[in-house]
């Protein structure tokens, strides 16, 4: 089996009395589609700032790519090749569309010390931009302030500023919540060609895509990984059943 | 109504226009307000840098306004005295020369800046006010202190310094000096604001985190932004001296921090000539109401009350219809 490209072990993190995050050890493999899910307020959230360097664990490590990021910058974590999306989109809303996904192109590219020749003239970055504009459909849009988006559309500009970064991990927060039915039927077929350009660690609700999609799945309750397993794992386990899926699995 | 590029030329022509119009008149003192506008204007187009593109609230800036005002004062002192500057290990003649002066000036601030930039980076909002405010009251006591340059009285220049091929000493060839670093600067800020650096730096203001999730780090762009932002105001602070040919510790006073923040909120904050709007308003104001009554900062602060409570954008978004080349 190949090495793994990110992984947790034991990590723990608590809100006070609240233990968010209990003796979490996972990991994400070359070109797979790890799925997490749980019900809200299980820790999901909380486990991607850990990896993403948003929040510091309490204990446990985090490893990318077999280097040791525990301590590590949120910053220094997206240089190594982590790409997060945000649950609550996290884009520069009076910019316009086109503008933050060069700033993503430009994070990538490290150039960000020049100070007269104007960004939106520097062919390869827009190239970068441009392209991952389209491989998300959002093309159209490119010079639409990005406070005038839909939500389903800050959802996906958040994927196309993760594509530019070119990371070596992909880690997202609930990217489908607002797309409505379409949306989601689109973005599931995109990520699931995106599994070839790098792992993806992804938190979803829609069963529907976490099934079409996912290699493994985790299930998380109460902070702690109760199960991991492939779908059809997964769908067969009796405590997952009486956890989470309940009824309609 | 206007695009913004089309009020920008229309201010910074009227600024231009007034001291020709006053030269040809023979209304010197028409001149020294305008070169007061374009030299305040200055002085808070570098405050609006780090504000309004960096999102910096500094209430510390009259400290690189007072450097440079310094700056020109201790090198004129030893030029008209004919004596030495003693820096320690050696020692350097004063000098007269207005370039020389200004590459000073700029050299000192961003000197200042690297150091009161890396400490108060370290905290944000009121602390960052706070601590900013400090190191202005530092150096405002020290200036009061400084015995060797006048201490509370100040420093006297008995005349204007020289620049090559002009007499600075002819109100509306020192206009014509301050007007061009004015024009100069906002063109370079323009540039920069559509750079590589004025994308992230807009970006490091709105959404930070952002920022770092794509690998760049916010603090330092704010940190290189503030140093950029208090060059330009040390510079102004030097053309301020020569403008009175005299310079004293309230040119680091707090009063005058905050006075140049109100230039920009009174223009627009991140607007590019929204700081040589809030100058001139300013300065007229003075002047104008300023005869009538000594009183005259309640309506100044009545204008201000009005502008943040219905008009963010200051007056510059009050009369644009677009925001310019800030998206
Ligand atoms: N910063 C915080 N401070 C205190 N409690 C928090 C914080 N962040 C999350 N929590 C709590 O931790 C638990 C897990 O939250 P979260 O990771 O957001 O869950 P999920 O994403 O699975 O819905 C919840 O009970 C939440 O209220
Ligand atoms: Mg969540």
């Amino acid at each position: 089996m190949a090495d793994p490209i990110l992984e947790t072990r034991g990590l723990s993190k608590s809100f006070g009395a609240l233990k968010a995050s209990d003796d979490i050890s996972m990991t994400l493999k070359p070109g797979e589609i790890h799925a997490l899910i749980g019900p809200n307020g299980a820790g999901k959230s909380t486990l991607i700032q850990q990896i993403s360097g948003a929040l510091q664990p309490d204990a446990g490590t985090i490893a990318l790519m077999g280097q040791d990021v525990t301590g590590h910058s949120m910053q220094a974590r997206a240089k190594a090749g982590l790409a997060r999306t945000f649950q609550i989109s996290n884009l520069v809303m009076k910019d316009t569309v086109l503008q933050n996904v060069m700033l993503g192109a430009l994070g990538a590219s490290g150039r960000v010390w020049r100070f007269f020749s104007p960004i939106l003239s520097n062919q390869s970055l827009l190239d970068v931009a441009e392209h991952a504009l389209e491989r998300v459909g959002l093309h159209d849009h490119r010079d639409r302030r990005t406070d005038e988006l839909s939500h389903g559309q800050r959802r996906q500009l958040e994927v196309a500023i993760a594509l530019t970064l070119k990371p070596k991990a992909f880690v997202m927060d609930e990217p489908m919540a607002g797309l409505g039915a379409d949306g989601s039927k689109r973005l599931t077929g995109f990520l699931d060609t995106l599994r070839n350009e790098a792992p993806i660690l992804l938190v979803e609700h829609d069963m529907d895509a976490v099934f079409a999609l996912a290699d493994r799945i985790s299930v998380l309750v109460y902070g702690r990984i109760i199960a991991t397993g492939s779908v059809y794992d997964i769908r067969a386990n009796p405590d997952v059943r009486a956890a989470y899926l309940g009824d309609e699995a | 109504m206007m695009s913004e590029r089309y009020l920008n030329a229309g201010v910074l022509i009227a600024l231009l226009i007034v001291p020709i119009w006053a030269h040809l008149a023979d209304a010197p003192y028409t001149i020294t307000l305008a070169t007061r506008v374009a030299i305040l204007a200055l002085a808070a187009v570098g405050l609006n840098i780090a504000l309004g593109l960096g999102g910096l609230v500094s209430l510390g800036h009259a400290v690189f306004f007072g450097i440079g005002g310094y700056a020109m004062g201790v090198l004129a002192h030893h030029a008209q005295t004919y004596t030495a500057l003693d820096l320690g290990i050696f020692t350097v003649d004063g000098t007269k020369s207005m370039p020389i002066i200004w590459l000073v000036a700029v050299g000192t601030s961003a000197v200042a800046a690297v150091i009161i930039g890396a400490l108060s980076l370290r905290t944000s909002g009121v602390y960052f006010i706070m601590i900013t405010l400090a190191f202005g009251q530092m150096f405002y006591y020290f200036a009061i202190s400084w015995s060797t340059y006048g201490g509370e009285d100040g420093l006297s220049i008995y005349l204007r310094n020289d620049f090559p091929g002009l007499n600075t000493l002819i109100p509306i060839q020192f206009f014509a000096i301050c007007f061009a670093v004015l024009s100069l600067v906002l063109l370079l800020q323009a540039g920069v604001s559509r750079s590589a650096f004025g994308l992230a730096l807009n970006a490091a203001r709105q959404a930070p985190t952002r920022v770092e999730a794509v690998g760049l780090n916010p603090k330092r762009l704010q940190f290189v932004a503030f140093i950029l932002s208090a060059t330009i105001t040390g510079l102004a602070g030097a053309l301020f001296a020569d403008l009175n040919r005299f310079v004293s510790p309230s040119m680091f006073s707090w009063q005058f921090s905050g006075e140049i923040m109100v230039f920009v909120i009174l223009g627009g904050v991140g607007r590019l000539c929204g700081p040589v709007v809030g100058a001139a308003v300013f300065v007229l104001l003075e002047h104008v109401l300023g005869g009538l009554t000594e009183f005259w900062h309640i309506y100044l602060g009545l204008i201000l009350l009005i502008i943040v409570q219905f008009a963010r954008g200051g007056i510059v978004g009050l009369l644009a219809t677009d925001r310019g080349q800030h998206g």
